[in-house]
């Protein structure tokens, strides 16, 4: 995709790479990847550091048995994992968060709409829906924020962010982002931790919300 | 053009036809660049071109211990450590047609797919990859390109070696996922910037790659 202005930092992107990002996180990274072939070639050079590690870095003796094993496996019929592809605005990584379905949207008020996607100890991660026009909800994170543009545009106070962009925020980032007018801002976020929106849930609601 | 560096058309090499002259000088060329491939690459492309379970045998003997290596650092048991090491050789075995020797050296690719298969292990679900690139049905590889690469992946593993030992420590850390998230968050010592040249020549490469195949 051309016109990608805010790319996925270094240590993000090796993080990914060496499989030390937590899921949320790699959702959003391997779906920029999807739109970016900038950041896909950065990615593979850091995959062929990874794949010179593994060459140089000493070996460990098998037990006797595994070469046949796998030998003898050769042959065995193979098992296909279902394969998912893009759909309209979501890239296949996100098809296959949504397990090949639609996003099932949950009003969060005033237009703005979120179908979360994943929810664990290690983070979550959500679609959200932002109308044209409309300020996404003021809110804190208690770690990093990653957000990918999908669909329109929206800016705060670090800049523009369209189609393919992504923002890293960490806690130290107040913003508020703002939906241009227009078509709908959807994006795909990451969090490390429940999003705390202040002026839209009651704080004693967000259990309920999962935000 | 790949499908020349097979063993049937080596062997096609030797025999004594008469061909003409600018046939020979384009084979003798191939040669040469097929002689310079890593043993690796060759190996892997017997594999995929021709099913070559000898060829399969050999990176099986090169990449399993190593594999396995490295997969007992992140503190995996050793025995379900070679499951891994299983299913990573047995996937090099059945998705052999996806290697893209213009797009990726054999340890790389072997690498990737043995990060996704270590984390579907641990995190009991799959890990989120890229969508897969699109490529033409029928692309003619360029074995000066496939060369290249071969080669600067070579260069870049000469760079690492020159590493001094603590920054070669934290390099192997961070690619083979062994730091924390505080360390990710704050890599002021990684000496990303000593490889950083490597891995931006590789890329320009890439990005050149993917521009010629009208992906961009
Ligand atoms: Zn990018």
């Amino acid at each position: 995709m051309t016109g990608v202005r805010h790319h996925i930092p270094d240590p993000l992107l090796v993080a990914y790479v060496s499989g030390s990002l937590p899921q949320a996180y790699s959702l959003v990274v391997a779906t920029h990847l999807s739109m970016c072939d900038d950041c896909r070639a950065r990615a593979t050079a850091h995959e062929a550091v990874g794949g010179s590690i593994l060459e140089s870095c000493g070996t460990a003796d098998l037990s006797g048995g595994l070469r046949q094993r796998v030998f003898d496996m050769l042959d065995e019929p193979v098992i296909e994992t279902p394969r998912y592809e893009r759909s309209g605005i979501f890239p296949a990584p996100v098809m296959e968060a949504l397990g090949g379905l639609p996003p099932k949207w949950k009003s969060l008020g005033m237009g703005v709409r979120q179908s979360i996607l994943s929810h664990d100890e290690g983070g979550s991660v959500r679609l959200l829906y932002i109308p044209g026009g409309q300020a996404v909800p003021d809110h804190g994170h208690n770690g990093l924020e990653l957000t990918l543009v999908l669909q329109g545009a929206f800016r705060d106070e670090t800049g523009r962010f369209g189609v393919g962009d992504l923002e890293v925020a960490d806690d130290d980032l107040e913003h508020t982002p703002v939906a241009e007018d227009g078509v709908a801002c959807i994006c795909l976020a990451a969090t490390d931790a429940a999003l705390r929106f202040r002026s839209l849930v009651p704080r004693l609601l967000q259990p309920i919300f999962r935000i | 053009m790949l499908t020349s560096l097979s063993d049937q058309s080596l062997a096609a090499l030797d025999a004594p036809v008469t061909v003409d002259r600018d046939t020979s000088v384009v084979r003798e060329r191939e040669k040469v660049e097929r002689e310079s491939l890593s043993d690796q690459t060759v190996w892997m492309l017997a594999v995929r071109d021709n099913r070559d379970r000898v060829a399969f045998g050999r990176l099986f003997d090169y990449f399993a211990p190593r594999l396995k290596g490295v997969i007992c650092r992140s503190g995996m048991s050793p025995s379900q450590a070679e499951d891994v090491v299983q299913d990573v050789m047995l996937t090099v075995w059945r998705k052999a047609a996806m290697f893209d020797p213009e797009r990726a050296q054999v340890s790389a690719w072997i690498f990737q797919i043995a990060r996704n298969r270590q984390i579907d292990v641990i995190r009991k679900e799959r890990r989120p990859v890229p969508e897969e690139l699109k490529l033409p049905e029928e692309t003619q590889e360029d074995a000066a390109q496939v060369l290249a690469l071969d080669q600067e992946t070579q260069k870049l593993r000469a760079a690492l070696r020159r590493l001094k030992p603590a920054q070669r420590e934290m390099v192997e850390k961070a690619y083979l996922g062994e730091l924390t998230h505080s360390d990710i968050r704050d890599q002021t010592g990684l000496p990303l910037g000593t490889i950083k040249s490597r891995i931006r020549l590789g890329l320009e490469r890439l990005r050149h790659e993917l521009k010629e195949q009208g992906l961009t």
